[in-house]
């Protein structure tokens, strides 16, 4: 593949793998095989502060000639400072908007869409330009967090790829020529009842949307619906298993015990934020509340299962099996107890289990994950019944959807229409299932036998251009809009700013258009559509909901066009005792997840999503086939090897991507990638997914062959830049604990190193007579997301590098999340994920600082290591002299400095760096800074929680906290007061003012771990 | 063996030794002075713009208070350009035929912005803030000098750091009472170190000199 620089691979053995871990003591941790392998490539990176190839010269001119050149733009470059400033316009409103104050930015309530279903946001504004999203507090569905996705939402916005013209086949048009074009078809359809009308949305919980379809409905009663998710499916699943659509609420607070099956509940579904923010609650204060205790059961690492306090790898095609022996262990009737769960020892696993729960009955937990066939979710109802949790941890309630579908089921009756000719008009609505529909559909294909194909979409993407008609979408942030939350809250989206592009419509006004009413704005529909729900004074209600970002009061729509039933076929609870599928062939399974940062392609066009290492392999740009060390070492493949997956007759190409703790003789796949019309960013990247995976089994099946092309595609995955070279001299990077062990010896985790006194160094100490800002996060809540780095990005207008730069190690993150595997590479069941957040930590006795030739870093009055930009002149020093490698250099012009709408995104707040300048993490000094001085206008001090760096606010978990250390009743000190405490190489003095606190499992007893967990152990 | 050099040589090595250090320390303070002139700060040199707005007419003259047209300054980073809307409040009324102000009532008319050459033109790495200046005693003609004897705007300090540093250092020196931040008229009083020194206390004003004061 093409590919600049090819890494020679060096296969790892696992063989000396082995060997490495039995001659160690304790329990050890590694960032990949090739650390624990010590490969050429691995000490490279460990060694070499600057990343491959940037500390040498091997340009063509040669370094002499280069030096004379040099000379003389160096002597030259002094002048250039004397340069005068270019002249700049001030450019004042005519007439001011009111609440406008140049300088001061606002924010506004609305929300983000997953899946269709709403995430409160506040959007902060500067001068009428969204810039960067946070959580809306009131929201229940984000407490004040973000995800990743989220964060990148308002890139989204700006996106230059972003289609831009309304067209039809190819050509500019004007709306109201699409107007006149609709009002010809509708004519043809109307007289008879709208018979050729297919209307195609994903999932709709708008309640202004779906009454507009209503009514188009009722117009046309011959007309239908059809709503396509590709990663949805979930929530019908569940309703076969409870007996018809409902909503589920998980009470994660309540809930002493829980068992995932294969449910991903941290990164994946609309009420991810809440259920991290519930479970890692309880996980805060293990030395005096008793902690709750998560099982998951899953076939990839997943967040969830890194979190976990047992996690236990099984195949697909087990998960039933398994869930069917917890259940018979708790006296449930499911035939066939343990007969497909049996295989190693995940019987006893589940016997165990089974105790724990049934000892927490009403306080315990039993998901299934949104992936699992209707089977699982009927035996995690069943479980969930016998234990009394119905009611307890696990509320239902009215669907939120405003009609709940099988997406699957509903596209495939779509596409057997279009195929047998029944469809002359489909209006497709913001969906894009020609590229994520499954190959066996056939959608593409059938799209040619629709007479007229409009499509809306914020992209001219796949399914664009088999459209007519394109209309591009109108920004959630441009438009108005309403949706619902996972437990049926609604909030009214409001625009944060005028379409960017004049022809952007949204859902709403392309609705409009096959109404009496074409020509309606999207806020009359909206506004119009509240009226009709709200009582009381009703511009009073419409203005309180607006500014909240939640309508109260307000459970679901009154009047016509409520909830209509779900057109999948239910089944009863029964269901669960049917047998497996039966196994389609030998081999290997396969499974089939949205991807954990550009989810099923939504966002492949947005380089922050594309670069953030997804949480557990750490590859960027790239979706790989994820194999089991100890398969892909039988199969004869490694790393960045190139395989044909073959499965029901369709092959696609991919290369693999050795994962530790992956069920063996599996192949996980993500879907989103291989998109061809995504945009400039997302084209190109990884490869499809959809091209192998069928209808009838979306998320899983038997019978995948892989075969090795002797092909090469080098991954730009992460996992081995920035390591800290932490066994060889017994670093204690992280320090997991149990509960047991931290009750017994709660100041073990600080003695595990060494710290030496304060007084020990050459240089005075500094004093801090203010403020003293400190940082705390806590291991034991972080669920690593990514949502934070995003945020960190989004907040300091970090610049995106690209694909081929990130596998050179140039990734300009200043927060990264090092992700630890502990166990054995060879048995999955060993293998414990470990999550650890890395910002600069802001040392007393930097490092950094000592180095610096000009000054460009240095100690702020309260703590901080600075960085001036306008200073550093490029010697790279600092980042040579760092021991925990959080500085990054712009070897290159990386931010985009002439795309118009880019600039918009910025933070007017920070400084967009050029090429040649370090940069870090500063704790977001602009907001300390803001903070000060809106206190000290208001005469007053800086309250404790007052600033909130943009990594704390995005976390979900809490599990980032800032303050001043100074203050020994802040928050942040009070944490940091916990036994747990430590400091990162403290032992190297350097006294980081970011300091973390130890993850603490809550191991069952019954249940072995493998190897001891660190505490138990004693190092020299 | 005859002097391979003649006696005078000595005196034209010194010369040229000496010499030499001369004009490399004579013309780093050339350029150093070069680089604080009005030349390269653009300090004292009045700026067009596409209306003649006096300063020394409105503030001078008829005594406008400065928020008044710069509404911001108490609460925000920027002190604020007026939009238009401020000028038209006056003019509607009196000068509303002048041909001066034309580009005023075009503005008006047709809700374009007037475009104004900015004359306190800060490096875009440093972040400054009005209010945190203001509300701490800093008066608007201490940086912005004599604004009520400006027929057109100038820039009036060098706006370069070692300006910005030494009231960061010595703010003693130039804070004044906060009720007389917005006068034009106010003179440093004789005691003005002791006062200042009252007034810091008084203020809890901090010497910030923290490079992340102003850089971000």
């Amino acid at each position: 593949m093409s590919d600049a620089r090819e890494v020679p691979a060096v296969r790892v053995d696992l063989s000396g793998v082995r060997r490495r871990l039995d001659g160690t003591q304790g329990r050890t941790y590694w960032k990949s095989l090739e650390e624990l392998a010590r490969t050429p490539e691995f000490l490279e990176f460990l060694h070499r502060e600057f990343p491959q190839q940037a500390s040498e010269f091997d340009d063509p001119q040669g370094r002499r000639e280069f030096l004379t050149v040099m000379g003389a733009s160096l002597a030259l470059a002094g002048l250039v400072g004397c340069t005068k400033q270019p002249e700049e316009k001030i450019v004042p409103y005519v007439q001011p908007p009111e609440q406008v104050v140049p300088g001061k930015p606002l924010f506004f309530a609305t929300a983000m869409l997953d899946q269709g279903y709403a995430k409160g946001i506040l959007v902060e504004s500067h001068l009428g330009r969204p810039t960067k999203i946070e959580g809306n507090p009131d929201h229940p569905a984000s407490l004040g967090a973000t995800d990743a996705a989220g964060q990148a939402w308002v890139l989204g916005l700006y996106d230059p790829d972003r289609s831009q013209t309304l067209s039809y086949r190819g050509e500019i048009r004007a709306w109201s020529d699409f107007l006149a074009a609709m009002r010809n078809a509708m004519a043809v359809q109307r007289p008879r009842q709208g018979v050729g009308l297919r209307i195609l949305t994903e999932t709709v919980t708008s309640p202004s949307l779906a009454a507009q379809l209503q009514e188009l409905l009722a117009d046309m009663p011959a007309a239908k619906w059809h709503q396509w998710e590709p990663a949805g499916g979930g929530a019908s699943a569940m309703a076969q298993a409870v007996g018809g659509p409902r909503s589920v609420q998980y009470r994660f607070d309540q809930a002493d015990v829980i068992l995932s099956l294969d449910a991903d509940f941290v990164m994946d579904g609309p009420a991810s934020l809440r259920y991290v923010r519930e479970y890692t609650a309880r996980r805060k204060r293990p030395a005096e509340a008793p902690m709750n205790r998560l099982y998951v059961v899953e076939t990839t690492p997943s967040p969830t299962g890194a979190i976990a306090d047992h996690r236990l790898p099984l195949r697909p095609s087990e998960m039933e099996g398994f869930a069917r022996a917890v259940s018979s262990a708790m006296g449930g009737g499911a035939a066939g107890a343990g007969g497909a769960a049996g295989a190693g020892g995940s019987a006893a696993w589940a016997a165990a289990v089974a105790k724990d729960l049934q000892a927490h009955a009403g306080r315990s937990l039993v998901l299934a994950g949104d992936y699992q066939p209707a089977a699982v979710h009927a035996l995690a109802h069943e479980m969930n019944q016998r234990l009394g949790n119905v009611g307890q941890t696990v509320v239902y309630g009215a669907p939120v959807e405003a009609r709940p579908v099988d997406p699957m089921a509903s596209l495939a009756e779509l596409t057997a229409d279009m195929k047998a000719g029944r469809v002359e008009v489909l209006l497709v609505l913001g969906s894009n299932p020609a590229y994520s529909a499954p190959v066996d559909l056939g959608f593409a294909e059938a799209m040619d036998k629709v007479k007229l194909r409009v499509h809306l979409g914020l992209y001219e993407d796949e399914t664009a251009a088999l459209c007519h008609w394109h209309i591009p979408q109108a920004h959630a942030l441009e438009s108005w809009g309403d949706a619902r939350a996972f437990d049926g809250t609604a909030t009214i989206m409001q625009p944060l700013i005028a379409p960017l592009y004049e022809s952007a419509r949204s859902a709403h006004e392309v609705l409009a258009a096959f109404s009496s009413r074409p020509d309606r704005k999207g806020h009359d529909v909206v506004k119009d559509f509240w009226r009709t729900q709200l009582g009381g004074d009703f511009e009073q209600a419409w203005r309180r909901a607006l500014h909240d970002g939640v309508v109260t009061g307000w459970t679901g729509p009154v009047g016509a066009g409520g909830a209509a039933t779900a057109s999948t076929a239910t089944t009863s609870p029964t269901a669960a005792t049917a047998a497996p599928p039966a196994s389609a062939g030998a081999g290997l399974e396969i499974a089939f997840r949205p991807d954990p940062t550009i989810h099923d392609g939504r966002y492949a066009n947005l380089g922050w999503l594309q670069e953030l290492p997804k949480p557990i392999t750490k590859l960027t740009w790239d979706n790989a086939a994820m194999i089991a060390p100890a398969t892909a070492a039988r199969l004869g493949v490694n790393n960045n090897d190139v395989v044909e997956l073959k499965y029901r007759g369709r092959t696609v190409r991919a290369p693999v991507w050795t994962l530790p703790g992956q069920a063996e003789d599996t192949v996980t796949v993500h879907l989103g990638y291989g998109r061809t019309r995504a945009g400039r960013v997302g084209n190109g990247a990884g490869f499809d997914a959809n091209l192998i995976r069928t209808s009838d089994a979306p998320w899983a099946g038997r019978g995948l062959e892989v075969a090795r092309t002797g092909e090469k595609k080098t991954l730009a995955c992460t996992q081995d830049h920035w390591s800290i070279d932490q066994n060889a001299e017994a670093r204690h990077v992280i320090r997991p604990t149990t509960v047991d062990d931290y009750a017994k010896e709660p100041e073990r985790i600080k003695e595990l190193t060494e710290v030496p006194p304060r007084d020990e160094t050459l240089y005075s100490n500094y004093k801090y007579p203010g403020h003293a800002w400190g940082m705390s996060i806590d291991l034991n809540s972080c669920v690593g997301c990514g949502a934070c780095v995003v945020a960190c990005v989004a907040e300091n207008n970090i610049p995106v590098v690209g694909r081929e730069q990130v596998a050179r190690g140039r990734e300009m993150h200043w927060l990264r999340v090092d992700r630890y595997f502990s166990g054995q590479p060879e048995r999955a069941e060993t293998i414990t994920a470990h999550f650890q957040p890395l910002p600069c930590q802001q040392c007393e006795n930097a490092p950094c600082e000592q180095v610096c030739p000009v000054a460009a870093t240095t100690h702020s009055d309260e703590g901080l290591n600075d960085q001036v930009y306008n200073r550093c002149i490029g010697t790279r020093y600092c980042q040579n002299n760092c021991p925990y490698k959080v500085r990054r250099f712009n070897f290159f012009l990386y931010q985009d400095w002439t795309t118009a709408t880019l600039k918009l995104q910025r933070n007017p707040d920070v400084t967009v760096r050029s090429r040649g300048v370090m940069e870090k993490c500063t704790y977001c000094v602009q907001r300390i800074e803001q903070a000060r001085i809106t206190a000290h206008n208001e005469s007053r001090e800086i309250r404790d929680g007052e600033i909130q760096t943009a990594c704390q606010s995005a976390c979900p978990g809490e599990a980032i906290v800032f303050g001043d250390v100074n203050d020994p009743n802040s928050r942040v000190s009070r944490l940091k007061s916990q036994h747990r405490d430590y400091s990162l190489l403290g032992e190297i003095n350097t006294r980081p003012r970011t300091t973390y606190l130890a993850e603490v499992k809550n191991p069952n007893p019954e249940i072995p771990a493998a190897p001891g967990p660190e505490g138990s152990e004693h190092h020299g | 063996m005859p002097q391979t050099f003649h006696r005078s040589t000595n005196t034209l090595s010194k010369l040229s030794i000496f010499g030499a250090l001369f004009l490399i320390v004579g013309s780093l303070f050339v350029i150093a002075e070069i680089n604080r002139s009005g030349y390269v700060t653009q300090a004292g040199i009045a700026r067009e713009q596409p209306v003649p707005f006096s300063h020394q007419h409105h503030v001078g003259g008829m005594g406008v208070d400065c928020r008044y047209c710069h509404t911001t300054v108490e609460t925000s980073a920027t002190a604020s350009i007026p939009p238009t809307k401020t000028c038209m409040n006056c003019h509607s009324q009196i000068w509303s035929q002048s041909p001066t102000l034309e580009p005023v009532r075009a503005s008006f008319r047709t809700g374009q912005s007037i475009e104004w050459t900015r004359v306190n033109d800060l490096p875009d790495f440093a972040y400054f803030n009005h209010s945190a200046h203001v509300n701490k005693g800093v008066g608007c003609t201490t940086c912005h000098g004599p604004v009520d004897r400006m027929p057109l705007m100038w820039q009036y300090a060098s706006l370069q750091m070692e300006w910005c540093l030494d009231c960061h250092r010595n703010p003693e020196r130039y804070v004044r009472p906060k009720e007389e931040v917005f006068s034009v008229s106010w003179q440093p009083p004789p005691d003005q170190l002791e006062q200042g020194r009252a007034l810091v206390k008084q203020y809890g004003i901090q010497t910030r000199t923290s490079c992340s004061t102003c850089h971000r």
